[in-house]
């Protein structure tokens, strides 16, 4: 054998950095994911730092406007509403409901439709015929009035929302995975693991899957925000939990009534509920991003 | 003819897509073990179907008509799937045209290496991975170490087809098939990785067909050469003999038109017209 050839230059320095270094670099996965941090955090504890009871009623102080404008009652920072409950405490309170209806609707969804999308997209023939035709059908059905049936036929109550939630949008990751299947089945080193004789569920799992996992992970995040406006969806025709946890959506329906008086009470839940949402989108686009090895240059 | 490695005759095909039009006429060549024999052609001259012929991955638009394969007495035309999987990836081995797509972006250098050694030669992950380090050091590769935990796109094009090279070389193949190594890197990389797989192909003893269009990469790594046009082989042999002795017109004229350096004022001449006129009448093409 010859002497080994000597690289100097960049590629000799070149160390392949850590994926958590990628991630911390990438601004949308900083703001969306310590937005989404943040909230996670509130979530858990929110009994102890919500400053009153979310359910506790006090006619005498209802409708207070925001501690900044005239009129405002000490410890209540965003007001009241009509029955007196403290807004900041409920808005706390109700991301319990939002990002569990979000966390668990959306991973759902995604196993399910993954699952589907890469047997649909790797088999071919009939297992993809079947697949997709159900999957088309499934879309030609209004995702809204879907969702309302669903939670009117299974009853009220947060396991409904969740469950309406993943019938309906599992073909959003179906769909997607089973063409990001179908363009990585293309590939010389799907054709190669299958020509020596790789056995095919192995090169789905091992060679396929994780060349997908940047994209589910953008689906999921994606997901989520959409859960966190389904669910909001649901609170606001009062088909989600019982009205007397805060929810957002909730929150939301009963501001809008007020919008005259008290403006507070629609746009606190509605500036919460933009910016989760928005959290949620950057947080899955910078994912993306990081962890897509192509891409990632 | 124990020494004979391949052995194609009479092969036919037709793509469908192309409502019957025929890819390849009548082709028949051989390769002795240790042989590297060059195949030659303009693009859709048929070069690439022998190849994904010999390797069991035609397109199904592409069907042969006629013809065998015969690769140690045995035709890898009738053969069953199974039988051909064991021996892809073992007794025939590809070095593939584009390292960007045959790697997998996803997992790392070292673990596709031990792939097929685990798949076809059995062995523990502990030893694959010592084999996988043994073979980047063969194909020159400095530090093998960062290279094994690396992933593909932080190698640069010629450093992935070292790592394809060696993966071909791995299962110590008596056939290695290339598929135009060399067309996707840089002219300097070219001669680096044409050296490679010479010296590789020497250790090993391995016959190689080596796809290529260009007759200067021919005359550097081949000891022999066949020249197809339009599907149809036009000719055939030794390097030495077809390249400076060629007998047919369109030989002389490719020849001709390939860049000489020591004469920058001659070459680059396009192959008249008349010639590709010669030529389709005399395969038959209207």
């Amino acid at each position: 054998m010859a002497e080994p050839i000597t690289i100097t230059g960049p590629a000799a320095q070149f160390r392949p950095p850590s994926r958590f270094k990628t991630l911390l670099t990438e601004p949308k996965v900083l703001f969306g994911g310590g937005f989404i941090l943040l909230l996670l955090v509130i979530a858990i504890l929110a009994p102890l730092i919500a400053p009153k009871n979310p359910l506790e009623q006090d006619l005498m102080l209802g409708s207070l406007p925001p501690a900044w404008l005239d009129g405002a009652e000490p410890g209540y920072y965003l007001g009241t509403d009509d029955l007196g409950r403290d807004v900041l405490s409920r808005l706390l309170y109700g991301s319990r409901i939002a990002l569990f209806v979000a966390v668990v609707s959306a991973s759902l969804a995604a196993l399910i439709g993954t699952v589907l999308g890469l047997l649909a997209g790797w088999y071919g023939g009939w297992t993809d015929r079947i697949i997709s035709r159900i999957v088309d059908i499934w879309m030609a059905f209004p995702p809204v009035l879907l969702s309302i049936l669903l939670v009117a036929v299974f009853g009220s109550g947060v396991h409904s929302v969740i469950a309406a939630i993943v019938i309906i949008d599992w073909t959003r990751f179906c769909r997607v995975i089973r063409a990001e299947t179908l363009a990585q089945a293309q590939l010389d080193y799907i054709t190669a693991a299958r020509t020596v004789g790789f056995p095919r569920m192995k090169i789905l799992t091992r060679e396929i899957f994780p060349n997908i996992v940047p994209v589910l992970i953008a689906l999921v995040s994606l997901e989520m925000g959409i859960a966190v406006v389904v669910e909001a969806i649901l609170s606001f025709v009062g088909l989600s939990v019982s009205s007397d946890t805060p929810t957002w959506g909730g929150m939301i329906a009963q501001g809008r009534q007020l919008i005259h008086h008290a403006w507070w009470l629609l746009v606190a839940p509605l500036a919460v509920l933009f910016a989760t949402v928005l959290a949620f989108n950057q947080l899955g686009g910078g994912l993306r991003r990081a962890f897509d090895p192509v891409m990632r240059r | 003819m124990t020494d004979m490695l391949l052995n194609v005759t009479g092969l036919s095909a037709v793509s469908d897509r192309e409502g019957g039009l025929p890819v390849l006429r009548d082709v028949s060549l051989s390769l002795k073990k240790g042989e590297v024999r060059g195949l030659v052609g303009e693009s859709g001259a048929g070069k690439s179907t022998i190849a994904k012929a010999i390797l069991g991955i035609l397109p199904r638009t592409v069907r042969v008509t006629g013809g065998w394969i015969n690769f140690k007495n045995r035709d890898l035309l009738a053969m069953k799937p199974q039988e051909l999987r064991s021996i892809m990836g073992s007794e025939i081995a590809l070095i593939p045209q584009d390292p960007q797509t045959a790697l997998n972006p996803g997992r790392r250098i070292g673990a596709q290496l031990a792939d097929g050694l685990r798949l076809k030669r059995g062995l523990s992950a502990r030893a694959a991975e010592a084999r996988a380090l043994q073979l980047l050091a063969d194909v020159q590769i400095r530090d093998p170490d960062r290279v094994m935990a690396s992933f593909p796109h932080q190698l640069s094009g010629g450093m992935r087809q070292r790592v394809l090279i060696a993966a071909a070389f791995a299962v110590d193949p008596e056939l290695v098939v290339a598929d135009e190594p060399t067309t996707a890197l840089d002219v300097t990389v070219q001669k680096e990785i044409l050296r490679l797989i010479r010296r590789m192909q020497e250790a090993h003893g391995t016959g190689v067909l080596f796809v290529t269009h260009d007759l200067g990469i021919v005359a550097q790594i081949c000891d022999s050469v066949t020249l197809l046009y339009a599907g149809k082989v036009i000719e055939e042999g030794p390097v030495r003999s077809v390249l400076e002795n060629p007998q047919h017109a369109y030989t002389r004229a490719l020849i001709a038109a390939g860049p000489r350096y020591d004469r920058p004022d001659a070459g680059l001449e396009p192959v008249p017209e008349e010639i590709f006129h010669a030529l389709r009448q005399e395969i038959g093409i209207r």
